[in-house]
């Protein structure tokens, strides 16, 4: 990449644009994964009895097992949003400033 | 029976939970005997090797170039990779172990897959498309992007082949156990088959077989597992709450099945734990060099979504083989066996906890389905120990070779040829130190890995991404922090000070180093990368901003092969 295409990007609108967009939103989900991992470990540690709640009156599923499932589906989910955002819009308005930056 | 039973679940959780991703090399710590031949496992091992070999011959004929043998020529899809990226995370340890620890302590066994499963969307979001766009084949081409090629491309390799090493080490002690157990061959017959495998997968076929092997291998592991699950399902007529009631009924443990257990009383070591799994798994070499083999960052941010999916889906069915194992396998007297302990008659599993889905899979589906899943088992040892052995062998042809020894200028069919080298001798060593580890304990190899990964190679990689600051001096010197500190912390701590060397209290007392040794990397990385004033350092740091905008946008980032 020559000086001039480095400050062409650089200056570019869209270029800030993404990369404002990509990060913000890989920030974001990441804080959202780790707090709710670590919030699960926490309680797990230090309030073991919570998740061993019976599920309703009487039966023998506790809390745990739908909460662990939930944290397992919600990985998968939050991966789901990133990759559909970024392969659509963030992609789109990456091809559209590669082409500005070319023409 | 229940005291000896419960003891034996305690003993097996505390090795379980030492070292999450051990399970397979710990379900095989002991002494295994070797069992009578099992036909229907080894007559359809030898039609997936057969099968795989044809796949290697294929795979030889359009392996040419140095991109073809290290990354596939760039051209496997999305979601091709994510099942083999599933492949190399899904192994005998997590099927086996996993599902093992569900039986032994019920719940417990959901954090440690849910540990497991958590890092990927942040390798997703802050690794997968930086990498793909940034690198060729090696993540030592992105950590020495910008930095000096010699002791940056030195470092890596060397991070790159100390965790390769001592990950194939466990595979290797553990596939030649698990061999015995399931196919009643010699422990090192077993090890010279995968070495001798694993050897001609990798040199011949390249990435491109390497890859299929482990598709197909995912695949048979995956609709293996959902039979099982299916099956435990309909035994208890599709209701989880029928299941959790036959399970509590029946489990010495009772109702402590269904909450959090001993595992992870201690806060510490359970958040050490989970810092290096998550960060581990990103910064481990053969899992970073799938994302090479596709075509753009698209495809990469699609095979990490894929890859999360399957291997979520994955540890729920493990989930409930565990609770299947609990209805129909614990504690029937055909799947148990009295062995002694320390002088004393203990009743176990057959084989040792880790069967639990091996006798599970009989169980429910017979002796063929048996041989089935027993072939999965191996299959899976093989794909995993051939991603292994060409990650090593990439360290030492395209880093070690062709960029320091070469200093960028080798000839492409010299670079394949170093590499094809590697490979043999990594496999010569892999089987004679398989064959030298038989007795020991290697439980903490696997875990010594994933925190060395996430003390020494995680943080370069990360730094040299994100931190216009870091300098070839930062990189090296905190990534050998990093490094040696997780060593050293291993060592002192109680799997390896306590449990293999045999002394009587731990030095260093958690299990997981990683959340001391990675933080100390990064400190290290910081404090040596601000204090360095060198030309060199503030040439580095100009070069961040082109290196962002290549990261970015994946202007100049390399193509897919035109074949």
């Amino acid at each position: 990449m020559d000086e001039t295409l480095i400050r062409r990007i650089q200056d570019n609108p869209k270029f800030t644009e993404l990369v404002r967009k990509k990060t913000s939103l890989g920030w974001l989900l990441s804080i959202v994964m780790l707090a709710i991992y670590y919030g699960f470990i926490l309680v797990i540690a230090f309030s073991p009895t919570t998740l061993g709640t019976p599920l309703f009156a009487g039966s023998v599923t506790t809390i745990g097992i739908p909460a662990g499932v939930v944290i397992i589906v919600s990985a998968f989910v939050i991966t789901g949003i990133y990759v559909r955002r970024a392969n659509t819009e963030f992609d789109q308005l990456n091809a559209e400033l590669v082409k500005e930056v070319h023409s | 029976m229940i005291s000896p039973l419960r003891s034996r679940g305690a003993a097996a959780a505390a090795l379980l939970c030492t070292t999450l991703p051990t399970l397979a090399a710990d379900a095989i710590s002991g002494a295994v005997q070797q069992r009578s031949l099992n036909w229907h496992a080894i007559v359809m091992f030898f039609i997936f090797v057969a099968f795989t070999l044809g796949i290697t011959w294929w795979a030889s004929r359009r392996t040419r170039s140095t991109k073809d043998f290290y990354a596939a020529g760039g051209g496997i899809s999305g979601f091709q990779n994510g099942l083999a990226i599933a492949g190399d995370y899904m192994s005998a340890a997590s099927f086996l172990g996993i599902s093992a620890l569900v039986m032994t302590s019920g719940f417990d066994g959901l954090i440690y897959s849910i540990g497991f499963l958590v890092g990927w969307p942040i390798i997703t979001f802050l690794v997968a498309e930086r990498l793909r766009n940034l690198g060729k084949f090696t993540f030592a081409d992105v950590a020495s992007y910008r930095l000096a090629q010699t002791p940056v491309r030195t470092f890596a390799a060397v991070g790159t082949l100390v965790v390769v090493a001592l990950y194939l080490i466990a595979q290797m002690v553990g596939a030649g156990k698990l061999i015995q157990l399931l196919f009643g061959m010699s422990y090192s017959s077993a090890v010279i088959m995968v070495g001798v495998l694993m050897v001609l997968y990798v040199t011949f076929g390249g990435m491109l077989a390497t890859t299929w092997v482990q598709i197909i291998k995912a695949i048979m592991l995956l609709a293996g597992a959902t039979f099982m699950a299916v099956m435990v399902l309909a035994a208890s007529g599709f209701s989880f709450e029928a299941m959790f009631q036959t399970a509590v009924a029946g489990h010495p443990k009772a109702l402590a099945i269904m909450s959090p257990g001993g595992l992870v009383s201690n806060p510490v070591d359970a958040i050490s734990l989970g810092v290096g799994l998550m960060f581990g798994t990103a910064g481990l070499p053969h899992i970073l060099m799938r994302f090479f083999t596709v075509k753009n960052a698209k495809e990469a941010r699609k095979s990490v979504f894929v890859a999360t999916g399957f291997i979520g889906y994955f540890y729920i069915l493990t989930f409930i083989i565990g609770f299947g194992a609990i209805m129909l396998v614990l504690g029937k007297p055909e799947f148990t066996e009295t062995i002694m302990k320390d002088g004393n008659p203990v009743q176990q599993l057959i084989g040792g906890a880790n069967m639990a889905a091996v006798h599970l899979a009989g169980a429910v589906g017979g002796d063929y389905f048996l041989g089935f899943i027993s072939a999965v088992a191996f299959a899976t040892i093989l794909a995993v120990v051939s991603g292994l052995a060409l990650s090593g062998a990439s360290a030492v042809s395209h880093d070690l070779y062709a960029n320091v020894f070469a200093r960028g200028h080798a000839d492409e069919a010299r670079e394949i040829r170093v590499s094809k080298i590697a490979t043999v001798v990594l496999g010569i060593v892999a089987i004679v130190l398989g064959i030298v580890f038989e007795n020991q304990n290697v439980a903490f190899m696997v875990g010594l890995a994933f925190a060395i990964a996430a003390s020494a190679n995680f943080p370069v990689l990360f730094l040299s991404m994100f931190w216009k600051g870091l300098t070839t001096r930062g990189a090296v010197i905190g990534g050998l922090v990093g490094l040696i500190s997780a060593v050293v912390m291993i060592v002192l701590g109680p799997a390896v000070w306590v449990k293999t060397l045999g002394h009587a209290a731990a030095i260093f007392p958690y299990e997981n180093p990683a959340i001391f040794s990675m933080p100390l990397a990064f400190i290290s990385i910081w404090i040596v990368s601000v204090l360095d004033t060198s030309a060199r350092g503030a040439r580095e740091k100009a070069l961040f901003l082109p290196q962002f905008i290549r990261a970015m946008t994946g202007i100049g980032a390399e193509g897919a092969a035109q074949h």
